[in-house]
């Protein structure tokens, strides 16, 4: 299993980050590429500007560690599940790691690669840059 | 009115694959009538051995430790120089048709332009650069893009299934189901990469190119100056030119390659004097980085897996001769031969089967690093042919086209404007040539600089997962032309080994004018 992880210090208090990053139905705000987002029960699908659909199902929703996990349910990919996690730093800051594990080892290398653009645009949305 | 320039590039394409470089394999005649009538370069370097850190070199004129592309998969940053957009603000017509590859190709989240041109039906894009108003994307007016095959999204393959939808499936499969660089054999020996391709050769992407690039030269004001970089994918695995042109050159009459060590047992003892990644890529034990399948073990190259990839090679190489030879007619046709400038070159070089061994990777010999460049400067300029001999690299490229247009030089080109003979070249400093190798890919990273000269060539490996810091490869070019006696640790080399690794130290030293910070690794190529 590929296993790569980034993540950002963002100047928010860890709540404030967990209620963009670890809402379901907000992807298309934050994560590059997303166009819609739909969420029924555990089943999220996921739009791409590309015309893409990617079906995921929500593993994780844990309010309490901060952590959010889902995994896309697509035939070329054997596994996947990614991970992310908003820790908290101090009252103002907090750092928000986006973890991926897949196979084929290259999807994790390229949703990660977009995941981390990702962060990057949280961080500004969130910091209001 | 200026000089317009023509800028050839192929990809992945060896220096001896040409007629006019002691190539026997290849009929080459337009490149060897350029080369003839202009000035052919003995020893051009690139700063990368892979695709896009090497293009962001020829389009920057910045080594990769400058432009912050220092492996495929690091998207260039598009606030970077461009010498396209610097010649755009000196009122040159801009285009790039063919392989541009500053971008990522693996892109399902459609983040890059490049992928997202044709999607849009647009052969540029609209939006600002680097400052506003100059260009489409990197400073190019007009793009219209290729790679190898017809999978993806560029401009080519949206073209082969809109107009050949049956043509689409012909090209071998360059990715396997896992997303892996495929190592699946074909053609008559199984070799990796290599098929038979029923495709007609005006579908072929190289008549793509050239076809493509003679419409927009077309559209093209005869008054207006220009710079048109015609980009081959080809010679680039896989090999899998057009069937009907497999009659050119017959594998079984191939002659194996000088740098291919016959005797297994000999050529483990040369990999084993190189440090230690050689050895372990040869065995399968070790795959760096994704230019490469990885599902593959060079140690299974066969000798006529090696004739057949030269073979296939060849033939590409000579379609894209051919096909030069197209455009420069349309030039001629249209009234721009005369103040044309042509340079031929490609981004990186090929093993093809030096040491046992095929594609590329961080093994800096000649096969990766020993380039073809030819510079036909405009006939209007009425310059003597010669041959230069002393080191250039493609960081010299941009400040070169600079030069051709009369255009201002900005201070972050590390280049500079390519010597026109010997003389010119000792007399402007043409000394060295610095190539740089970084991966890091799923645990696994290895970080070479390498430098040629006084004819010798050196590389340091630093630090990484594969090696501690000390170890390196030394070559005297002119007593061991294939590299075969790595003298790194011979007591009586230590006076160049020095010598030269205080050129490094330097290089990694310089003062480098608003670096653009190493660029994040986001997909694998």
């Amino acid at each position: 299993m590929a296993t790569v992880r980034h993540h950002v210090i963002i100047d928010v208090p860890a709540a404030a980050a967990w209620a963009l990053l670890g809402s379901a139905a907000r992807l298309a705000e934050w994560f590059p590429g997303v166009v819609a987002c739909d969420v029924e029960g555990t089943t999220r699908t996921v739009t791409l500007a590309t015309g893409l659909t990617l079906p995921e199902e929500i593993v994780t929703v844990d309010e309490l560690q901060r952590r959010f996990q889902y995994a896309l349910k697509l035939p070329v990919i054997t596994q996947h599940l990614s991970t992310i996690d908003v820790l908290e730093l101090d009252h103002d800051r907090c750092c928000c790691v986006y973890g991926v594990d897949a196979l084929p080892a290259v999807m994790a290398l390229v949703i990660a690669g977009a995941a981390a653009e990702g962060l990057d645009r949280a961080k500004a949305l969130l910091e209001g840059a | 009115m200026g000089r317009c320039i023509l800028f050839v590039t192929t990809d992945q394409q060896r220096y001896d694959t040409l007629g006019c470089n002691g190539g026997t394999l290849a009929r080459t005649p337009v490149v060897d009538g350029l080369a003839r009538d202009g000035i052919r370069f003995e020893r051009c370097h690139p700063s990368s051995v892979v695709c896009m850190p090497s293009r962001a070199t020829m389009l920057t004129g910045r080594h990769p430790s400058a432009h912050g592309v220092w492996m495929n998969g690091v998207p260039l940053d598009p606030t970077s120089p461009s010498v396209a957009e610097e010649l755009a603000r000196a009122g040159y017509r801009t285009a790039l048709v063919g392989k541009a590859h500053f971008e990522p190709m693996l892109d399902p989240f459609g983040r890059f332009a490049e992928n997202l041109l044709a999607d849009s039906g647009r052969a540029t894009i609209e939006g600002p650069w680097h400052g506003g108003g100059v260009g489409g994307h990197f400073g190019f007016e007009h793009l219209e893009l290729a790679t190898h095959g017809a999978a993806g999204w560029l401009h080519y393959s949206r073209w082969l299934s809109s107009t050949q939808p049956e043509a689409v499936g012909m090209y071998y499969r360059v990715l396997d189901a896992e997303l892996e660089v495929s190592a699946v054999g074909g053609g008559d020996t199984g070799a990796p990469q290599v098929h038979h391709n029923l495709i007609p050769r005006e579908w072929y992407h190289t008549s793509w190119v050239a076809d493509r690039t003679i419409s927009w030269l077309e559209s093209v004001d005869r008054d207006d100056d220009w710079f048109c970089w015609m980009s081959f994918p080809d010679p680039h695995h896989p090999w899998d030119p057009p069937s009907s042109e497999r009659h050119r050159v017959d594998w079984r009459d191939v002659e194996l390659p000088a740098g291919y060590v016959a005797d297994p047992a000999e050529r483990v003892g040369v990999l084993a004097e190189k440090p230690r990644h050689w050895l372990k890529w040869y065995d399968g034990e070790l795959v760096a980085n994704y230019e490469a399948p990885a599902k593959w073990v060079p140690a299974t190259l066969t000798a006529d897996q090696v004739r057949e990839v030269n073979a296939l090679n060849a033939i590409e190489v000579e379609l894209i001769d051919e096909a030069i030879g197209e455009v420069l007619k349309a030039i001629d046709r249209l009234g721009f031969a005369t103040r044309t400038d042509v340079v031929v070159t490609t981004d990186h070089g090929e093993l093809q089967g030096d040491f046992g061994l095929l594609f590329k990777g961080p093994y800096h010999t000649d096969g990766l690093l020993r380039l073809p460049l030819i510079w036909r400067p405009a006939p209007s300029q009425h310059v003597e042919p010669a041959v230069v001999t002393r080191p250039v690299g493609l960081v010299d490229l941009a400040p070169t086209f600079l030069s051709i247009a009369g255009a201002h030089a900005p201070s972050w080109l590390e280049g500079a404007p390519l010597p026109r003979d010997d003389a010119d070249a000792t007399a402007r400093g043409f000394d060295a040539a610095f190539t740089e190798w970084d991966s890091a890919l799923f645990g696994v990273d290895v970080h070479l600089r390498s430098v040629t000269a006084d004819g010798w060539f050196l590389t340091r490996c630093d630090r990484g997962t594969m090696h501690d810091g000390t170890e390196g490869e030394l070559y005297d070019l002119g007593a061991d032309p294939l590299q075969r006696a790595n003298r790194f640790s011979e007591p009586s080399a230590r006076v160049i080994r020095d010598t030269l690794l205080e050129r490094l130290a330097a290089h990694d030293a310089r003062e480098i004018e608003d670096a653009t910070a190493p660029g994040r690794l986001v997909a694998p190529v």
